[in-house]
């Protein structure tokens, strides 16, 4: 966001209703649509599974407080009747009043202990529930969602925002509770005491509510504005970090610090805000109390001069009133982490509202045995047409029959949809329309882990995972053994490097030495793809950072490796074609030409050219 | 799975919280008069709350014993004017902190993103950028929490407590020195939990850090997730995580609920035998029942700041963590941006001084100064000899001391104007030979010479002009596509330049794009496909006709027929530009005017494509992959 797309209104106002669609694409500004709702129905469902031990935690809650509460009734006691019954010579009155203080103090403590880590163990769980729940939604949704979304707005719902949750978890829901049941009791024991002044008490809950609303609108708006912001910082870090060979080269380190300082103030201000609309709160708030304290002595002290009035009942009264008061604070905090919470959430639950483009199937169909005792299996695709949702790179309708064990070679200039074609057949995207038959079964009716048995697709971005070399080939098929990732890595002659690493095949790729060339990443991407065995392999200018010996120790690799499996290969280098029974020329989405290498290079199509071309590039 | 690389060496572990939260005073100065004042206010607004039961007291004492009408009607309108002042008070306490902590935060923020992106790129090899962003982002947020909370009300609620058991002491030294019974045993069990809690919290961070990190993988290597169905394995990876973090948040819940136990307990049962004894008193008739009320309303008022005194400790351990976690990164040397000449300006006091370890590596820069004089001013006035390396030596900084180095004695010449093709095994270090030039990572040992100065004697910033690279990767940013290529122009800007180097690149295909040359791209914007990618870095690299060109791999990603094009355009902008060339294909190869054999980190043959075809089976076999494939 270097260029001002959302030029954010700089006060508050009118300026932040976020229809969706208002201006363009929600992508852009960060606020994908949440249907009504659903925020709150976030929150319930991962509040319900643990009904139970809420339940149990508000009621350790309640009778700590309660244990706590006793302490001025006690006082009351102790002045009204201990104190005149002492003077009788009565101990026994001071002695239960001693004893009650003792139980009360002892019984609070503990109660906060089990409370404590009652209410750690179920924000814990519900953390745990929202993470895992954001992760997975993240990981089901599609190729084209996640390139639009950015990762680092991803990684801000699982951080940041679930950090405000974790606050509003791990304090807010304890003030609140507490917050709640201060009012209730101290209310109620107002009222015992005495009915006049507990009325005047309640009556002071008026102001403060319309303050509490009035801040949860206020700062519920800031809070929205805050999330999007940081989220924005994080996407330029990310961004960033993961650049930083560009960066530094090309010197862009000062127009960096500058683009990240807008986004940096964007987030400062909106904080500051935030800040600020507590102050306001806590400041009304506080009047209010105040000056409803000084009304209740001043109408009590009266009437204990009318004597209508016990003097220890006032003494209570009193007592009381201040902590009647006391959790004001607290309640502003609970509100504070409550509305930045929300606003985290509702950006979470938009996310989880977003339907994965390419959903798993509710009735998952199994691939038929494979027809002859090898591997490969038949790729149909059948009345094919595909589009970009955002409208860009389409591939007009077209029928294609790939016989099983057969290897293709798919040849074409960039954007000729040769990308495409593969991403529909390793189920990237859905087809806008028809399908695509593995065995005469359509790949939307395969449950994950069926059609990557039946299709796995190795591309030219080899990224590899924090981890060991081993663990990343080992994310072909989790299961396998050491030797058969061994093997994997040797048919594809990736063994020779790998053991030259410091720790060979437990060398962590992100630790001393680790360091890995981006050819050197090709091969383990192929080994990885080669573990995981398919029925169909569909390799996209997968050997593009290779020299030729590796390419060709990867094409004779291939050469056993994919007999009998059926192949889609995608390269600009020819030299694939060498080993495929079939080529297909695309051009601008449309398959121009069809037929065996030597057809085609005896011919005077496009691929004659091709093939010449590249024939004199070797030189 | 992943840790802090730091984690591991960290020796400073036992420094007391409180010399590592000093660490902050450089951020915190700027604001340190709001900061102060607002301390002070919260104290003075702490102090009108216990004053108010003195009030109460003096009211139930005097005017209604007394039943005194307008005595009530002052003691309630004292009531009320302390009332508005506390409320007020607190108001401004918070007004007055609000901008500057988020303006703390935030620079904080700002210094922590200059300084990675000008740590060595070393550096960020070792760290996963997710235990980076979690410092920037949830520790930060820890910090600014603390400067608004736990540092001001430590204060004040310490005040608070010292000012009440005076207040109390004051009424009634009997029942204050009761109420003050437990003080030592709170202070003992404050002091162990400090330490416990520190470890826990720091192992939480670290934690979130690990799981940033396998959430930012997991979307950056999507696409190979996706392909191989590994979407279940990733979330048990990350659910395994998760629940670590779980498990360490569960034990610091655990100490933080002893120690709220203790303190709620502990002062509870001293205010109820100081209520016991308080009563005795009173029905003896030593203490008036209006001295026992406002003690006691003052020991009930006080039982907050106690209280809190529990979680405040607990934030503030969260924030010394954080702060050594943040200044782990902020304590890493930064490159310096040029010769190393005292008073250069130089980001901190730490960037300038030399390095502590490598002195391998400063020895080409220790010859400075008179290597400088004879190499001639700034500018195009040098001698043009082009790229020379001299017995180059580089080993990864964080490589085992004892390891081969990866580059072992380079000695290569590259002729002003001359276009030198680097051709190598996979893994020879070509890519690494490369990054050296531009110094994003130092030589060991050697030197490398631009028109015969020596690079380790140019400002960073005149040496990356002078010298333009098209990495392997190619790293587009979420700017238009217009911006990504003209960032390598630097001054020179412009619509001619661009128009240039795209038709350079062959990449006319933007001019297609829904808005030509400012749609957007990269991350944020429109993907594009490999080759599209490559094509834009290498319009990049050549948009700002920079003298020294180092091309890696660049047309791996292109098909047969936009290789030919960019392969003649190309050539045009090499025939007067001095060019080192990462090359795996004789297509490559053939756009340099010589060629270079990298092995075993030494350049064993230099010599035209056709020579070294003859001449050097080695070469000949990767060229074609003939030859010695029999030894394989």
């Amino acid at each position: 966001m270097t260029a001002p797309t959302t030029t954010a209104p700089a006060q508050d106002g009118p300026g932040d209703d976020r229809a969706p669609g208002a201006d363009g694409d929600p992508f852009d500004r960060d606020v994908l649509p949440t249907p009504p709702g659903a925020t709150a129905a976030l929150l319930r469902s991962l509040l319900a599974p643990m009904r139970a031990r809420v339940a149990v935690t508000t009621l350790l809650l309640l009778l700590q407080q309660a244990a706590l509460q006793a302490g001025p009734l006690l006082v009351a006691y102790a002045i009204d009747h201990a104190v005149p019954a002492l003077r009788d010579g009565d101990r026994a009155p001071l002695i239960a009043v001693g004893a009650g203080y003792l139980l009360c103090s002892a019984a609070g403590g503990a109660l906060q202990y089990a409370f404590v880590r009652a209410a750690a163990r179920v924000n814990q769980d519900v953390l745990l529930d929202l993470r895992g729940r954001i992760f997975r939604h993240a990981q089901a949704l599609s190729v084209d969602f996640h390139e639009r979304y950015t990762s680092g707005r991803l990684i801000s719902r699982a951080t940041t925002d679930v950090e405000s949750l974790r606050e509003l978890l791990s304090e807010g829901l304890q003030e609140l509770v507490t917050v709640v049941l201060s009012f209730v009791s101290i209310s109620a024991m107002l009222l015992w005491l005495d009915l006049g002044l507990g009325a005047v008490a309640v009556a002071s809950f008026g102001p403060l509510y319309a303050l509490v609303r009035s801040y949860r609108r206020r700062a519920g708006r800031v809070y929205r504005k805050r999330s999007t912001a940081i989220a924005a910082v994080i996407v330029k870090f990310v961004e960033t970090m993961n650049g930083i060979r560009p960066v530094r080269a090309f010197r862009r380190e000062a127009a960096n610090d500058a683009g990240f300082a807008v986004l940096n103030r964007r987030h400062e201000r909106t904080n500051g805000d935030a800040l600020l609309e507590m102050a306001r709160y806590v400041t009304g708030s506080r009047l209010v109390a105040n000056t409803a304290v000084a009304g209740i002595v001043l109408w009590g002290a009266q009437r204990v001069a009318d004597g209508t009035l016990a003097l220890g009942v006032l003494a209570a009264a009193v007592l009381y009133l201040r902590r009647l008061y006391d959790p004001i604070d607290r309640l502003g905090m609970f509100l504070n982490s409550y509305q930045s919470a929300a606003a985290s959430l509702e950006k979470i639950a938009g996310l989880l509202a977003q339907t994965p483009s390419v959903p798993e199937p509710a009735a998952p169909k199994e691939l038929p045995p494979t027809a002859s005792e090898h591997p490969g299996r038949e790729v149909v695709f059948e009345g094919v047409s595909f589009a970009y949702r955002t409208g860009g790179e389409v591939l007009p309708r077209f029928d294609l029959t790939i016989p099983a064990g057969q290897t293709v070679a798919v040849v074409g200039s960039t954007g000729a949809g040769k990308s495409t074609l593969a991403k529909l057949l390793a189920r990237f995207y859905d087809p806008t329309r028809g399908r695509v038959l593995l065995d005469g079964t359509d790949l939307r009716d395969l449950a994950v882990p069926e059609l990557r048995r039946g299709v796995v697709m190795v591309t030219q971005e080899a990224f590899l995972f924090s981890g060991t070399v081993a663990e990343n080939i080992a994310l072909g098929r989790p299961e396998a053994t050491r030797q058969e990732i061994e093997r994997a890595a040797k048919a594809i002659g990736a063994h020779d490097f790998i053991g030259a690493l410091p720790d060979g095949y437990d060398t962590d790729v992100r630790k001393r030495g680790g360091r890995i060339s981006a050819g050197q990443r090709q091969l383990v991407a192929f080994a990885r793809a080669l573990l995981a065995d398919p029925a169909v392999l569909i390799l996209d200018e997968a050997t593009s950072s290779l020299d030729v010996p590796g390419e060709r120790a990867v094409q004779r690799a291939m050469a056993t490796v994919l007999h009998g499996r059926t192949a889609v290969v995608i390269a600009h280098r020819l030299s694939t074609v060498e080993i495929a029974d079939r080529v297909l020329v695309m051009e601008d989405g449309r398959i121009v030409e069809d037929g065996s290498p030597a057809e085609l290079i005896a011919g005077t199509g496009r691929f004659a050219d091709l093939h010449r071309a590249w024939r004199d590039s070797l030189a | 799975m992943t840790t802090t690389p730091a984690a591991a060496s960290a020796p400073a572990q036992d420094r007391s919280a409180v010399r590592t939260l000093l660490r902050l005073w450089p951020y915190v100065r700027p604001v340190r008069a709001r900061l102060f004042t607002a301390a002070f206010v919260a104290i003075v607004a702490s102090c009108v709350g216990l004053v108010i039961p003195l009030v109460l007291k003096w009211m139930v004492d005097g005017p209604v014993a007394d039943r005194d009408p307008a005595g009530v009607w002052l003691g309630a309108l004292y009531l009320l004017l302390l009332g508005c002042a506390e409320a007020l008070l607190f108001g401004l306490r918070r007004w007055l902190v609000a901008r500057p902590l988020s303006g703390v935060e935030a620079a904080m923020r700002a210094d922590l993103y200059r300084h990675l992106q000008r740590l060595p790129v070393a550096f960020h090899d070792r760290w996963p950028s997710g235990q980076l962003l979690s410092r920037g982002t949830t520790d930060l947020m820890l910090l600014r929490m603390f400067l608004a909370f736990p540092l001001t009300f430590l204060l004040v609620n310490g005040v608070t407590i010292v000012v009440g058991v005076v207040i109390m002491l004051v009424q009634d030294w009997t029942l204050g020195l009761v109420v003050l019974g437990p003080a030592v045993p709170m202070i003992v069990t404050c002091a162990v939990f400090e330490r416990r809690y520190s470890e826990v919290a720091r192992r939480a961070q670290d934690q979130v850090g690990d799981l940033t990190t396998v959430v930012e993988e997991s979307v950056l290597g999507i696409r190979i997730i996706k392909g191989f169905g590994r979407h279940r394995s990733q979330a048990r990876a990350f659910r395994e995580l998760s629940r670590r973090l779980r498990g360490t948040e569960l034990r610091k819940a655990r100490l933080l609920a002893a120690i709220w136990a203790v303190i709620v307990t502990l002062p509870e049962l001293a205010i109820g035998a100081a209520l016991v004894v308080g009563a005795v008193r009173v029905a003896d008739g030593a203490l008036s029942a209006g001295t026992l009320v406002a003690f006691l309303s003052t020991a009930l008022a006080l039982r907050w700041p106690v209280e809190s005194i529990g979680f405040l400790l607990a934030m503030s351990q969260e924030a010394a963590t954080a702060t050594q976690r943040y200044f782990e990164v902020m304590d890493e040397r930064v490159e310096t941006p040029g010769p190393d000449v005292p008073g250069d300006r130089a980001h901190g006091p730490e960037a300038r001084g030399p390095k502590a370890r490598g002195p391998e590596t400063r020895g080409a820069a220790a010859r400075g100064p008179e290597a400088r004089g004879d190499g001639g001013g700034t500018g195009r006035g040098g001698t043009a000899d082009g790229l020379r390396f001299e017995n180059v030596r580089f080993r990864y900084p964080d490589a085992d001391p004892g390891s081969p180095p990866v580059l072992d004695g380079i000695d290569l010449h590259i002729r002003s104007g001359e276009s030198m093709a680097l051709v190598g095994a996979t893994g020879s270090g070509k890519t690494t030979l490369t990054a050296l030039v531009p110094r994003l990572h130092e030589i060991t040992g050697g030197r490398i010479t631009l028109d015969g100065r020596d690079i380790a004697e140019l400002p960073r910033e005149e040496l990356r002009a002078m010298v333009s690279v098209a990495f392997e990767e190619p790293t587009l940013f979420s700017a238009s596509v217009a911006e990504n290529v003209l960032m390598g122009a630097g001054d020179t800007a412009d619509e001619a330049r661009l128009r240039r180097a795209l038709a350079v690149a062959s990449a006319e295909f933007v001019h297609a794009l829904p808005r030509g040359t400012d749609t957007q791209v990269g991350e944020q914007g429109l993907s594009l496909s490999g080759g599209q990618r490559q094509r834009l870095a290498l319009a990049r690299a050549v948009v700002g006709r920079p003298r020294f060109l180092v091309l890696d791999d660049p047309l791996s990603a292109l098909d047969v027929h936009t290789e030919a094009a960019v392969e003649a355009a190309l050539r045009r902008v090499l025939a007067d530009t001095t060019a080192l060339i990462v090359a795996h294909r004789p297509s490559t190869v053939l756009l340099a005017d010589r060629v270079a054999l990298l092995s075993g980190g030494r350049i064993t043959a230099v010599g035209t494509h056709q020579e070294l075809l003859r001449t050097n089976a080695e070469y000949a076999h990767l060229m074609s992959g003939a030859g010695e494939d029999d030894d394989r």
